[in-house]
């Protein structure tokens, strides 16, 4: 049988051949589309940006950045018994650092040892089940997260170490972690699984064992996906508000002690958003201030993140 | 290319297949296996695709037990002891019956961790240094890579990797050397290179290797089994011998079909 495509020949070829005007305008509709759809959160991201630049602006033409910086008394808004302003940040850090390291120091190792879990040792079965199960965590809203680490967390933690303030760092950084465990443990776990099933048999048939085969060649071979997702959660943890807001204080105090209450960043924030201070007044400003330097805090780790996971990278 | 004479009287055997299948939930995979492998000489399992050549070099190191839902019945024995036995433990299994893939599969670390990584999830009590040294010697590597040990081994072409491999099944001192299709990935160049290296290492190992090209079948190996399968898909083993008469002489019409090229 003869192709009845091929007996076209000539002008009638050329203008078959010819480019179909429809298919032309959906391809330049939808590139449009897809870009501005980019363009959308870039945008947004350097207006972020821009606002906080600008408006910090007004608090560093009164406050010096060398103050803001490494002043360890915070209390834009109340004066003390001296009558005077303090606007050092370094309080509202600490706090901040506080709560994100108890949350990280609970949550990395739960959270990779799930993914070691789910990822070598899970038969599948229960792996269906038990991994939408920890993600549902992810989805609770944080402010139930602060009301359980207030109401639930706080008076077991009272009950254990009496000299607990009721507000405390301690357990708002434990609800954190439970907050970003599943974080940590489905991005694990998606690399651990993306590790190619080869090199689990090279090492199986070297005599490893699976704990061997989980510990020295998966874990290393996702490296850089576990770290990345540490880094995720722990920005994650520096940024939360609400849990903090709710559980830690608000109390700017320089302090790693977890028995205290504190203040983050967060917090602060949210209590001169919510207060009295006039807007443009040098109280409203250090919002903004505070804000550009979570903004730096979070990107540096971002940097910090990419360069370790890149060093780290055992690529296969 | 030498080939040993085969020794017709009272052959050391150091793995012995009796009535093996194997299944894979319901399906049969292969059936009725009687093999045995001789010491110190290369037995190549040759069929067509589906015959369970694969499937059954993977019950000599137990590799099936990786497999969900697979089981062995049957018998198989390294020098002498039943490897299926409820008491025994793979992983030791496995550090004395070493495995080479189809795919080079380095870990993705460096040359040196990865020789060494053998060596010391078995407890390697001496120098590691030496050890790693040891091995690439033993797998030819040792003169491409002796100046950069510690650069990663995927910078390393596919046939160096693939000896690196076998550097590393070396490293951990096993018996029997399983390879699965171990040139299949490679060009022709690094193919004869890694042939000639289980010829040399024919000389201390036992080598089971499981290959579709019947050349290298015939160019490498001292016996060849030849498998195919039935209707129901099992493979089953048809006939055992010296290499050069299942070549030359084959018993069986199938064989004989298979390796001049007719079916398969």
């Amino acid at each position: 049988m003869e192709p009845t495509n091929n007996m076209e020949r000539g002008p009638a070829l050329q203008a078959s051949l010819g480019r179909r005007r429809k298919g032309e305008i959906t391809e330049r509709v939808a590139h449009g589309l897809f870009l501005a759809a980019a363009l959308v959160s870039v945008a947004t991201t350097v207006g972020i940006v821009l606002t906080l630049f600008v408006q910090s602006v007004g608090f560093f033409s009164e406050v010096s950045p060398w103050e803001f910086l490494t002043g360890t008394e915070w209390s834009p808004i109340l004066k003390d018994e001296n009558g005077a302003r303090h606007y050092g940040v370094l309080p509202l850090v600490a706090g901040t650092m506080l709560v994100a390291v108890i949350a990280a120091a609970l949550a990395i190792p739960t959270g990779v040892g799930i993914a070691i879990f789910l990822s070598e040792y899970a038969p599948d079965r229960v792996r269906k089940v038990l991994k939408p199960a920890i993600e549902v965590l992810a989805g609770i809203p944080t402010v139930v997260y602060g009301y359980f680490a207030l109401t639930f967390v706080t008076p077991i933690l009272r009950s254990i170490f009496p000299e607990l303030i009721f507000f405390n760092a301690l357990s708002a950084g434990l609800v954190m972690g439970l907050m970003i465990v599943p974080m940590i443990s489905s991005l694990s776990e998606d690399a651990m699984v993306a590790v190619p099933r080869s090199l689990r048999q090279a090492a199986y048939a070297l005599g490893a064992t699976r704990f061997e085969v989980a510990l020295r060649v998966v874990f290393p071979a996702a490296l850089s996906g576990i770290v990345a997702s540490f880094i995720l959660a722990i920005s994650r943890a520096i940024g939360e508000t609400m849990l903090v807001t709710i559980a830690a204080g608000a109390t700017p105090r320089m302090t790693l002690n977890p028995f205290e209450s504190i203040q983050t960043m967060t917090a602060f924030i949210v209590q001169v958003s919510l207060g009295e201070a006039p807007r443009g007044s040098l109280e409203y400003n250090t919002l903004f201030a505070v804000g550009l330097l979570l903004f730096f805090m979070t990107l540096v780790m971002n940097v910090i993140g990419s360069i370790t996971v890149r060093r780290f990278r055992e690529s296969y | 290319m030498t080939t040993k004479p085969e020794t017709s009287t009272a052959t050391d055997y150091v793995l012995q297949a009796r009535n093996v299948a194997v299944y894979y939930g319901g399906f049969r995979a292969v059936k009725d296996i009687d093999l045995d492998i001789p010491r110190h000489q290369i037995t190549a399992l040759i069929g067509p695709s589906g015959s369970g050549k694969s499937t059954l070099l993977r019950c000599f190191n137990r590799m099936n037990d990786l497999v969900t839902g697979s089981s062995v019945v049957g018998k198989i024995t390294f020098n002498g002891a039943d490897i299926y036995d409820h008491a025994v433990d793979p992983t030791e299994v496995r550090s004395r019956i070493g495995m080479v893939f189809q795919k080079p599969n380095p870990f993705p670390k460096s040359i040196f961790a990865n020789v060494a990584f053998g060596l010391k999830i078995n407890g390697f009590q001496g120098d590691l240094q030496e050890g790693v040294e040891r091995s690439l010697k033993a797998a030819a590597l040792w003169d491409d890579v002796k100046d950069r040990l510690h650069d990663s081994a995927q910078k390393l072409s596919g046939g160096q990797q693939q000896r690196l491999c076998i550097a590393r099944a070396l490293a951990v001192e096993p018996e029997v050397i399983l390879m699965d299709e171990p040139a299949s990935a490679l060009d022709p160049i690094s193919t004869l290179k890694i042939e000639e290296l289980m010829r040399d290492l024919s000389a201390n190992y036992t080598i089971v290797i499981v290959t579709h090209n019947m050349q290298q079948a015939a160019r490498v190996s001292d016996r060849t089994a030849f498998m195919t399968m039935d209707e129901d898909r099992a493979g089953y083993l048809v006939e055992i011998g010296p290499t050069q008469e299942m070549f030359t002489n084959p018993r069986n019409e199938r064989t004989e079909a298979y390796i001049t090229g007719r079916f398969g």
